[in-house]
């Protein structure tokens, strides 16, 4: 097993402020829109952007919630191990509003199709975007591209795209790894 | 732990310490997902459940057909009343027929202890055991189990009084079982008449005076009296049993502290608690019914898992 740096804690910084950028520049005062971090990885960074937005951008208010997709997975049953299910904490309707969907890594799209289908339980959106944080490009099975991406990768199959935050793993890196 | 020990529900007995808990915290996220305001997720599309009833029931009947649609599951009904079990089929029979429908799952109430676990003996399917005759009712024991922990954080040390008719209960039985397992401290209370010989075994106490069972309890789960099980007279009358086993607002209130007061349904008003009683604050019987279906999600789920 091999491992390379990705991305070091600076380039996520800088990335981070790159993203936070891009959704203020679409979504303004953020009163019509909502963030949702998708369980169990997703919410590190839906958590750090909404920090930032409010902190460097004093943006004034944000509803960020999170998601968990397990009930919604197509592999119930296929896989070795059974699904866990993490929280879901959404205290607001997304009805008529605009939503943006975060998570750390796209890969097959299939947790985001899951993602698609579990927000539809809380209201019919006015519109749903998604924003990432690594794209791994060419390895698709669903036609879903996200709309904010913070890196895209090639990386083939074997090899998986780790993301520590802070908060969870004491420092922020990507790793590429090599099984 | 994320996988039962267990690939079928047959009773509280076969289950461990972290099968509860796991049980538990998966009811957790089902009791989030039935207050959203699309109450149903997917999980089980592919998953055909068949809910076999040999004996009456209202609410368990209704809590599992719920919990098995809120997961998507498709779902067939089947009463022994409107059958050919009247024409004289075996259950195994029975069964089968209706497993060779390619159904996954199978939930049974029947009259006879033991039933599930015959069956589960025999036939090719995941069974949960909704009840058998006077043995063991698991989820309504994890329902129970699962109240208690909302209400008080946790169920481990606290005092619950189980009283009623304790000899033909499985309420009973499964709570004694639930509860000890999790550390609770459990006392039966009721006439000596309705109290199993050497119930003590089970490492509960007996007390036949109910004050002094409610001045120690944090919890009283009060049984119904199963007038149809009861094939000869285990006590003089309902009025007396009523004045000596009932709970009144008056005799709550002359407690020094607040008890919580729960029922398994369905209730006999004015016999094992009145309705000021059954319709107050300190009882959290609906809670229970509602617990109901997150808890049968959950032992659903997790045994839909586990079938390959």
């Amino acid at each position: 097993m091999s491992q390379k740096v990705l991305l070091s804690s600076k380039e996520i910084q800088i990335i981070l402020h790159r993203l936070a950028c891009q959704l203020l520049e679409s979504h303004l005062d953020f009163s019509n829109t909502v963030l949702i971090g998708l369980q169990p990885r997703g919410i590190f960074l839906a958590e750090r952007l909404t920090k930032l937005l409010k902190e460097e951008y004093k943006v004034k208010h944000i509803d960020l919630g999170s998601l968990d997709i397990t009930f919604y997975r197509d592999d119930f049953r296929r896989g070795e191990k059974p699904l866990e299910a993490n929280k879901t904490n959404i205290n607001f309707l997304v009805e008529d509003k605009k939503v943006v969907l975060i998570d750390d890594v796209l890969y097959t799209g299939r947790s985001i199709r899951a993602a698609l289908t579990a927000i539809q339980s809380f209201g019919r959106p006015a519109e749903i975007e998604l924003l990432t944080l690594i794209d791994r490009r060419f390895s698709r099975h669903l036609p879903i591209q996200p709309n904010y991406r913070g890196r895209q990768v090639d990386a083939i199959n074997n090899e998986k795209v780790k993301v520590l935050w802070k908060e969870n793993d004491g420092k922020d890196i990507i790793y590429l790894i090599n099984k | 732990m994320s996988e039962l020990s267990v690939k079928h529900l047959l009773g509280i007995k076969y289950l461990n310490k972290s099968d509860i808990q796991l049980i538990f915290e998966t009811a957790d996220h089902f009791k989030e997902v039935i207050n959203r305001s699309i109450k149903k997720v997917p999980s089980l599309r592919d998953i055909t459940i068949a809910n076999i009833f040999f004996e009456n029931s209202t609410r368990t009947k209704l809590s599992f057909e719920l919990a098995e649609k809120r997961l998507s599951a498709d779902v067939i009904n089947f009463s022994a009343g409107q059958s050919s079990v009247k024409k004289g089929e075996t259950l195994i029979d029975t069964v089968n027929n209706i497993l060779s429908m390619k159904v996954d799952m199978v939930v049974m109430r029947h009259p006879n202890p033991g039933a599930g676990i015959f069956l589960s003996k025999h036939v090719n399917a995941s069974i949960v055991n909704a009840g058998d005759g006077a043995h063991e009712h698991p989820t309504q024991a994890l329902l129970d189990s699962y109240s208690i922990r909302e209400r008080f954080g946790q169920v481990a040390g606290k005092n619950i009084v189980i009283v009623g008719d304790i000899l033909h209960s499985r309420v009973a039985l499964s709570n004694i079982f639930a509860l000890k397992l999790q550390g609770a401290n459990v006392k039966v209370c009721g006439p000596k008449t309705l109290m199993p010989k050497h119930i003590e075994s089970l490492g509960v106490t007996v007390e036949t005076n109910l004050r002094k069972a409610l001045e120690w309890c944090d919890v009283a789960n009060m049984l119904r009296v199963q007038n149809e099980r009861m094939d000869m007279s285990y006590f003089p009358t309902t009025r007396e049993y009523a004045q000596q086993f009932g709970v009144n607002k008056a005799l709550l209130n002359s407690l020094d502290k607040e008890i919580t007061i729960m029922h398994p349904g369905p209730i006999n008003r004015g016999v094992e608690i009145t309705s000021d009683v059954a319709d107050s604050d300190q009882s959290i019987i609906l809670n229970q019914v509602e617990n109901g279906v997150a808890i049968r999600m959950a032992v659903i789920y997790l045994l839909a898992s586990k079938i390959k």
